[in-house]
């Protein structure tokens, strides 16, 4: 059934925008990442466009979040990781000595699974990053939230109670605004990881209308356990599994018309 | 596969155990019960030492202790002419011992009051002091002119034959001790806190914590003696003022004490602070000094704030530090003279002192007052931290 559903989706999916001309945007060069001895990520190369949503696709502990947090360098706060390979992104490879992760982090942005706002005023949590990376004067600060929260779509919603607390909106309105802190230091990517997975269908319809408005100014990079989310929303699906990158193609073909057998049973939903 | 269930074994007693009540769970019911005698016996507890230490502290409240030197005398013959309330109180009886006493002894006793009014030195016949009560609230709580003084003075001199009261030098001395401590004590235990919780590798974090920790294991006379002898002359070189001995130094040697009370719920409350905020801040590109002060310290404030009042209360209570390091009771608001905290003064004095006499009185009342006072201290430190927790947690 599942198949049917997913193909009708993809067939009404408006068709992907060509990907740019010259060299991909993210290469990832034979990555594999160890925690201690266990090898999560085995030996991935892909590369991904700008201004191109990709899926990362796979059954629990395939290593998608895994893979994603490398391109943010958030793996760096874990004990016992050791990254194998090379990342680059606009041709700079990310895992090089001289990078500050900070910068990097400013270039690639991050939503995580669980909305997770800081317990501050809804402003407050726009104009943390914007004063992180130097804005001050207020008027600028009060432009830039404005946008931020009209671009992730909640301006309407919480135009006339900035300043209460952020912990006072509903999960998919946190996520959102997780969304607008993220896009408010304008990074070139947005990783997601999940992040629709704790909302109700009607919040996540939101998001994923969001993602799709999103797309036209960042490139996006979305971990998803929906593959009916995929289907919707990806341009690229790479389907993961046991730490190995099984297949990298047009989202349209890998629900359609995949050419491995494990990616057709995984999309068909005979496992995972 | 669990094998499915006997359809035609019916469960024995059918909806019957339903009425069963706390009688189907006796031992949980009975432990919870017991639980809760005993949370209430400590509410008991604190509310029995409150009743006696204010019990003790009564008379002073109703003006009844009396420590006018030179007394109204009543002659031994005029004996049957008052009444017995009169010479009850003029003998300083309860009205058992008065009841249990025969007349002889009662016309001992009338005597022994005029022999002790006669042996008061015959200077202080004329000394308008000698005539004071000095456990009024007047001369507890105001400065005073006594004689052979050119200006009002707060002065705490329990003994000699005038005794002065004033608990004023011993309230600004615990003050300016427990602040001095808390000055230096809060940024240290807490700036310790956010290196441990936060920034500290795992490695360190587990030698920091438990070093800082075993602090609240040394023995507060230790740490006085240490206080005493190296911290008040490593001070005293590097301040350059001229009393060695003093509040500052008591200060700080109490900040000691109080570093582990603070740093270790600081600890814990930074440490529960969800790694979920931290990862945003971090994703956003926040270095890790950022994180820890703009988005840790500010979540975890009830925690902090917290602490901070237990520190105060530790520090406001603590004894033999004090005791050991200045003990002068003088009226000074320099945190350089010497300073006599109320809990010192309770603890120096309380074993030299008549049981029931003026002194013992005034000393409960110092008792009643520090219950009070950590008592409000503790009930304001509750007040802000919900305060604190609503606002983050978005509540009105």
């Amino acid at each position: 059934m599942a198949e049917t559903l997913i193909q009708k989706i993809v067939a009404q999916q408006a068709p992907a925008a060509a990907p740019a001309a010259g060299a991909p945007f993210i290469r990832i060069e034979d990555v594999s990442l160890y925690y201690g001895a266990s090898k999560a990520l085995k030996n991935i190369s892909l590369n991904l466009d700008e201004k191109v949503v990709t899926a990362f696709i796979g059954p629990s502990g395939c290593g998608k979040s895994t893979l994603l947090r490398c391109l943010n360098r958030m793996n760096d706060l874990i004990d016992n990781v050791r990254i194998d390979g090379c990342i680059k992104i606009g041709g700079h490879d990310i895992y090089a000595g001289d990078v500050d992760v900070i910068e990097l982090r400013k270039r690639v942005g991050m939503v995580f699974q669980k909305s997770n706002p800081f317990p501050k005023s809804i402003y407050e949590n726009v104009a943390y990053g914007l004063r992180l990376h130097g804005m001050k004067s207020k008027s600028d600060l009060d432009a830039a939230v404005e946008q931020s929260l009209r671009s992730s779509a909640l301006w309407d919603e919480v135009k006339d109670r900035l300043h209460s607390s952020a912990l006072g909106l509903s999960g998919g309105q946190q996520q959102r605004l997780c969304i607008a802190r993220a896009i408010a230091i304008k990074p070139d990517i947005i990783l997601m990881d999940e992040p629709a997975s704790a909302l109700d269908p009607i919040a996540t319809s939101r998001i994923e209308e969001l993602i799709l408005e999103l797309k036209k100014d960042f490139t996006i990079v979305i971990v998803t356990h929906n593959m009916q989310q995929a289907a919707r929303i990806s341009d690229q699906t790479a389907f993961f599994y046991i730490g190995e990158l099984i297949e990298f193609g047009p989202t349209a073909k890998i629900f359609t018309n995949p050419s491995q057998k494990r990616t057709e049973d995984y999309v068909t939903g005979r496992f995972g | 596969m669990t094998p499915e269930p006997k359809s035609e074994q019916p469960r024995p007693h059918g909806w019957i155990g339903i009425h069963r009540g706390h009688k189907a769970r006796p031992v949980e019911w009975l432990a919870e019960k017991f639980i809760f005698l005993v949370s209430l016996s400590a509410i008991a507890m604190v509310l029995l030492i409150f009743l006696f230490v204010a019990r003790e502290a009564m008379p002073v409240f109703f003006g009844e202790a009396n420590t006018a030197l030179i007394q109204p005398t009543i002659p031994v013959a005029e004996l049957d002419k008052h009444s017995p309330a009169e010479l009850q109180r003029y003998l300083d009886l309860t009205p058992e011992q008065y009841k249990s006493v025969d007349h002889d002894t009662l016309l001992a006793l009338m005597q022994g009051k005029l022999d002790e009014q006669n042996e008061v030195p015959e200077n202080f016949r004329k000394d308008a002091d000698a005539r004071i009560n000095t456990t009024e609230w007047k001369y507890l709580l105001q400065s005073h002119q006594w004689s052979g003084y050119d200006r009002p003075e707060y002065i705490w001199q329990p003994v000699g034959q005038i005794k002065k009261f004033n608990i004023i030098p011993l309230i600004v001395g615990t003050l300016k001790v427990t602040l001095i401590g808390l000055l230096f004590a809060v940024p240290l235990a807490v700036g310790a806190a956010i290196y441990v919780s936060q920034l500290a590798r795992p490695r360190v974090r587990e030698v920091v914590k438990p070093v800082i920790e075993m602090l609240s294991g040394i023995p507060s006379v230790v740490v006085g003696f240490f206080a005493l002898l190296v911290l008040a002359t490593v001070l005293q070189k590097i301040f350059g003022y001229q009393t060695r001995l003093n509040a500052f130094v008591a200060g700080i040697a109490l900040g000691f004490a109080v570093i582990p009370v603070i740093f270790s719920i600081a600890e814990d409350a930074l440490t529960s602070v969800p790694r979920a905020y931290t990862q945003a801040a971090l994703a956003l590109g926040a270095s890790r000094w950022q994180t820890a002060w703009q988005i840790v310290l500010p979540a975890a404030i009830p925690g902090v704030f917290a602490a901070t009042v237990l520190g105060f209360g530790r520090a406001i209570g603590e004894t033999m530090i004090v005791l050991m390091v200045c003990s002068a009771s003088v009226m000074s608001w320099s945190i350089f003279d010497s300073a006599r905290s109320i809990t010192t003064t309770i603890a120096a004095e309380m074993g030299e002192v008549v049981a029931g006499g003026p002194h013992y009185r005034i000393l409960f009342l110092l008792g009643a007052l520090l219950f009070a006072a950590t008592f409000v201290s503790n009930m304001i430190g509750d007040f802000v931290i919900h305060r604190f927790k609503n606002k983050l947690e978005g509540k009105r």
